[in-house]
């Protein structure tokens, strides 16, 4: 099992969602974060004074995967957010030891 | 309309009068009931002109509470960070409390009992003599009663102002004893220097040097403008400042408030007027005017200099044009009022994008870039746009007026208003320093930096100002 995390652009989050969805992903955890990579932040005006925003709003999408879907995942996943300008977002795969349903107790892929 | 608001009244007395004379000569000898009949009607005829202006003024007076709650805490408590938002609402609400109380006790005589040139004396203590017949000295068709709680507003709001300057690092208990001193000992006799009976700024009543201040540009503004920047180089800049940004936590909130400060406005500089006639409509017009040209005044100065007007600069801007046109609300035309507005949106703009930051003192919430400034800016140019033709305060021996302004010809009364300026800036600062040194000595004025990280609201009230998330403990 692989857990992925994608951190895309907020105006894109629809998409991806719809593109997991298609392709037989059900379950995901969604929350809203700040970062940035190498895309530069905006600055703000208050009474005159200048503040740097470079800390910018994004999506963080979580969702652990059966092996034989990740790749699948991670192509839709980057055609539906790309809108190939910096900023667009990254995807990390890292391995996942187990999984349980709260519900029955089941274990492993079929508890995804 | 008006003709006949006005008229009605005297024509239903000269009516009553004449067909009760008829019938008293008419029907028999027994005058005295005539008579007492004719005290009652006169009575009547005062009644229903002072309904008028009481309903008014006590309206005023309602508007003016409103702007230190929720108007001035909203705006307050919109600019500064979350975590301090209820401390910085609650030195507005305080007020609203403590300075009644202190008004009730002793505050309301100081600044209207008779007494010297300086301070009026202790016979309303109590409020004693404070009821329903009028003191003609200073509003003869309203009960002194409402004078007197609508002058409480006024005191209620002033101290309230000097808070922007030392939000977000004052003592809850340190900034409840330094307001109730600084009302008593600076407030009060610069409010009888200019309002009180024998007051020496007193334009009304004889004073030594009369001043135009129709609604406390030098009683509200000036005072607590200038006491906020001793205030704020007193207790220093907060942690931080200015390499950590500390942008308003919601101008939203702010917007909502400043928007009150405007309406409630009207009862402030109208209600001064202390009467529902025609003045009290030219001060409603020229205060509105002057709001307006001033948010003009500082979008457009900011639209020139960052490239894009700020919703916070619209309404930083109306009010520094509000509290510009405080003192000349009373005595200019239409016109002038415009003008005063846009000469301090520019001017309090400037002095708060621009010098502030070179002079690096920390007035949080600009307290004296917009009130003392501008205080200063309204009280000099009343004495350039006043105008007997809107308001003949000064009379010679004859009843007829004479020049009020530099636009009547009169040149002097701009030294008068540089007088009263002067007075109170150095009243401000001699009492402010001297108040904040003592309150410091006692309690100690600011919180520990480990407080001012954590915030105000933890700290001073163990609450906090938003729980979107209850599920989360």
């Amino acid at each position: 099992m692989t857990k992925l995390e994608a951190v895309i652009q907020p105006s894109k989050f629809d998409a991806v969602k719809d593109a997991l969805l298609e392709i037989g992903v059900e379950g995901m955890t969604v929350s809203e974060v700040r970062g940035h990579g190498r895309q530069k932040g905006h600055t703000e005006f208050y009474r005159g004074r200048e503040y740097t925003v470079d800390v910018l709003p994004k999506v963080k999408i979580e969702t652990v995967l059966p092996d034989r879907l990740v790749n699948q995942a991670v192509q839709a996943i980057s055609n539906a957010a790309r809108t190939g300008k910096i900023g667009d977002g990254k995807i990390f795969l890292s391995h996942v030891d187990e999984a349980v349903r709260i519900r029955n107790d089941e274990r492993g892929e079929t508890a995804l | 309309m008006w003709l006949l608001r006005k008229f009605v009244p005297m024509a239903a007395v000269v009516i009553l009068t004449g067909s009760l004379a008829a019938q008293a000569l008419s029907s028999g000898p027994d005058t005295t009931v005539s008579a007492d009949r004719i005290a009652q009607l006169q009575q009547q005829v005062a009644d229903a002109r002072s309904a008028g202006d009481n309903a008014w003024m006590l309206v005023s007076a309602a508007l003016v509470l409103m702007m230190t709650g929720p108007g001035l805490a909203l705006f307050y408590g919109g600019l500064v960070r979350k975590k301090n938002v209820l401390a910085t609402m609650m030195q507005s609400f305080a007020m609203m409390a403590v300075i009644t109380v202190l008004w009730a006790l002793v505050s309301y005589s100081l600044c209207f009992g008779a007494g010297n040139s300086f301070i009026g004396g202790l016979s309303h203590t109590f409020l004693r003599g404070v009821g329903a017949q009028p003191d003609t000295d200073y509003a003869a068709t309203i009960p002194l009663q409402t004078f007197m709680v609508y002058q409480l507003m006024f005191a209620i709001i002033t101290p309230a102002l000097i808070s922007g300057a030392f939000a977000e690092r004052m003592k809850f208990s340190a900034m409840l004893l330094f307001m109730s001193l600084w009302s008593l000992f600076v407030y009060s006799p610069m409010a009888h220097m200019v309002w009180g009976k024998g007051g020496l700024l007193n334009a009304s009543l004889g004073g030594r040097f009369p001043t135009l201040d129709f609604a406390g540009g030098t009683v509200v503004h000036i005072t607590s403008g200038v006491s906020a920047l001793i205030c704020a180089l007193y207790l220093g800049r907060r942690v931080g400042y200015p390499r950590e940004p500390m942008p308003p936590h919601s101008v939203v909130i702010s917007f909502i408030g400043a928007c009150l400060l405007w309406v409630g406005w009207f009862g402030f500089n109208a209600g001064s007027a202390l009467s529902a006639g025609s003045l009290a409509t030219s001060a409603f017009v020229a205060t509105h005017f002057g709001a307006a040209a001033a948010a003009i005044g500082w979008m457009l100065a900011e639209w020139i200099r960052n490239g894009k007007p700020s919703a916070l600069g619209g309404i930083s801007g109306c009010v520094a044009g509000l509290v510009a046109i405080t003192p000349a609300a009373g005595f200019v035309g239409p016109m002038s009022a415009l003008t005063i507005g846009l000469i301090a949106g520019v001017v309090c703009y400037i002095m708060v994008a621009v010098v502030k930051a070179r002079l690096g003192y920390d007035d949080s919430l600009d307290a004296f870039g917009v009130h003392g400034v501008g205080g200063t800016i309204g009280a000099l140019l009343t004495g350039v746009f006043a105008t007997k033709l809107v308001n003949p305060i000064f009379k010679n021996a004859n009843g007829s007026a004479l020049p009020s302004g530099m636009m009547d010809g009169n040149f002097h009364q701009i030294g008068n208003q540089l007088v009263a300026v002067v007075i109170a800036i150095v009243l401000a600062v001699v009492g402010t320093a001297f108040i904040l040194k003592l309150v410091d000595l006692m309690i100690g004025l600011r919180v520990s930096a480990e407080h001012e990280v954590e915030g105000l609201d933890l700290t001073q009230h163990g609450e906090e100002g938003y729980t979107w998330e209850p599920s989360l403990p």
